[in-house]
């Protein structure tokens, strides 16, 4: 198995076993605006997930995210099946090279859109892209502009993820079966969003363990200066304040 | 000749509405399917794929859907198959009806075919 394969698999079994810990909570969630299934249909999608993921032979980080995404697409029902799963097969060719900050980021990007396209939604219609969108622009950002550490950015779109998911609250649902109560969604936590949230923290705890690093203890906004000692040895990279 | 496949979150509503437009559709494919796979109500990707390519003999088909993930989930089938493949934005009984009626002609296109089914959209009841 290639090491980026492996990771993938230990992503997906943290998350399955999240997800399984969570599955009371966000049936709660759910309840208050939804048919109360989510947390089970997410539960047996992802275990299911982690099991046919242990099952590959070998697998490359591609071969994994595919399989995980069919599994779900065919396990979890409802509009979550597509939209976790389906959006997760179609990133997967991103990570054809193995997974690099730069591949890390199309394979983020893509799944976005995916998820964008397919549910015809945007921020701000309490849906999963509440969360996926701050998570995603901020891993971005964090990689190819402020040029930080994989592990530091994938620790900031946790944090954009986190008040995503808050936004969710205040706001009125557009889409999905909570839109159907108009301004009665008003006041409550999107599930889906908060799913989102918990599978980013296990791709964050994960991706620290197998670094054997500590979780960087960053938010989404703070600042991005480099440090004293790396401005130095960096002096050759450009400012965006000298533009 | 294109075919047709109706997805519905009930399987037995999908039969159903095969069952009406059967009787338009002269020997057009017409390939029910729903239901989450265990006997519930939902929509699974790999079962509409599969009806998708029982409809398909090369013509391409039209794909009539009733709600929500309904929606979603043919999506991810059109994108999976290998079929030619297209989802019709109309209300899924009309839709199927007129998709049926249009596919029986002998130039009928995957384009003509889903046109009709969408024209079924400003159908007037009253």
């Amino acid at each position: 198995m290639t090491d980026d394969g492996a990771a993938v698999v230990a992503a997906v079994e943290a998350v399955a076993e999240r997800i399984e810990d969570e599955r009371s909570y966000l049936t709660e969630l759910d309840s208050a605006i939804g048919d109360a299934d989510h947390g089970g249909n997410m539960a047996r999608g992802w275990a299911a997930a982690a099991d046919a993921a242990r099952d590959l032979d070998e697998p490359d980080a591609q071969t994994v995210c595919k399989t995980v995404g069919k599994t779900l697409m065919a396990e979890v029902g409802g509009a979550s099946g597509p939209l976790f799963g389906g959006s997760l097969v179609f990133a997967s060719a991103e990570l054809d090279g193995g997974v690099t900050p730069e591949s890390a980021v199309a394979f983020a990007e893509t799944y976005l859109e995916k998820v964008e396209d397919r549910g015809d939604a945007r921020v701000g219609d309490q849906t999963v892209v509440d969360a996926l969108t701050p998570a995603v622009h901020t891993f971005k950002k964090s990689i190819e502009t402020d040029d930080r550490p994989p592990l530091e950015a994938l620790a900031k779109a946790v944090d954009a993820a986190e008040r995503g998911v808050a936004f969710t609250v205040p706001i009125r649902a557009k889409k999905g079966r909570a839109s159907y109560l108009g301004w009665r969604s008003v006041g409550h936590q999107d599930p889906g969003a908060t799913s989102v949230l918990y599978i980013l923290e296990e791709l964050l705890a994960v991706a620290a363990d197998r670094l054997d690093a500590e979780i960087p203890d960053v938010d989404a906004t703070s600042p991005t200066i480099p440090d004293e000692g790396e401005e130095a040895a960096d002096a050759t990279a450009p400012d965006p304040e000298d533009d | 000749m294109v075919g047709l496949v109706v997805v519905s979150h009930s399987e037995r509503a999908a039969e159903g509405i095969v069952e009406v437009a059967a009787e338009m559709a002269g020997d057009t494919r017409l390939e029910p399917v729903g239901g989450d796979g265990q006997g519930g109500i939902g929509t699974v990707p790999d079962a509409i794929g599969d009806a998708i390519d029982a409809a398909d003999d090369g013509d391409g088909v039209v794909v009539l859907v009733d709600l929500g993930s309904a929606v979603m989930n043919a999506d991810v089938a059109v994108e999976l198959s290998d079929a030619e493949a297209v989802i019709a934005d109309a209300p899924v009984l009309e839709g199927a009806v007129n998709a049926a009626v249009a596919a029986t002609d002998p130039s009928a296109t995957l384009d003509s075919v889903r046109e009709q089914a969408e024209a079924a959209r400003g159908m007037e009841k009253l």
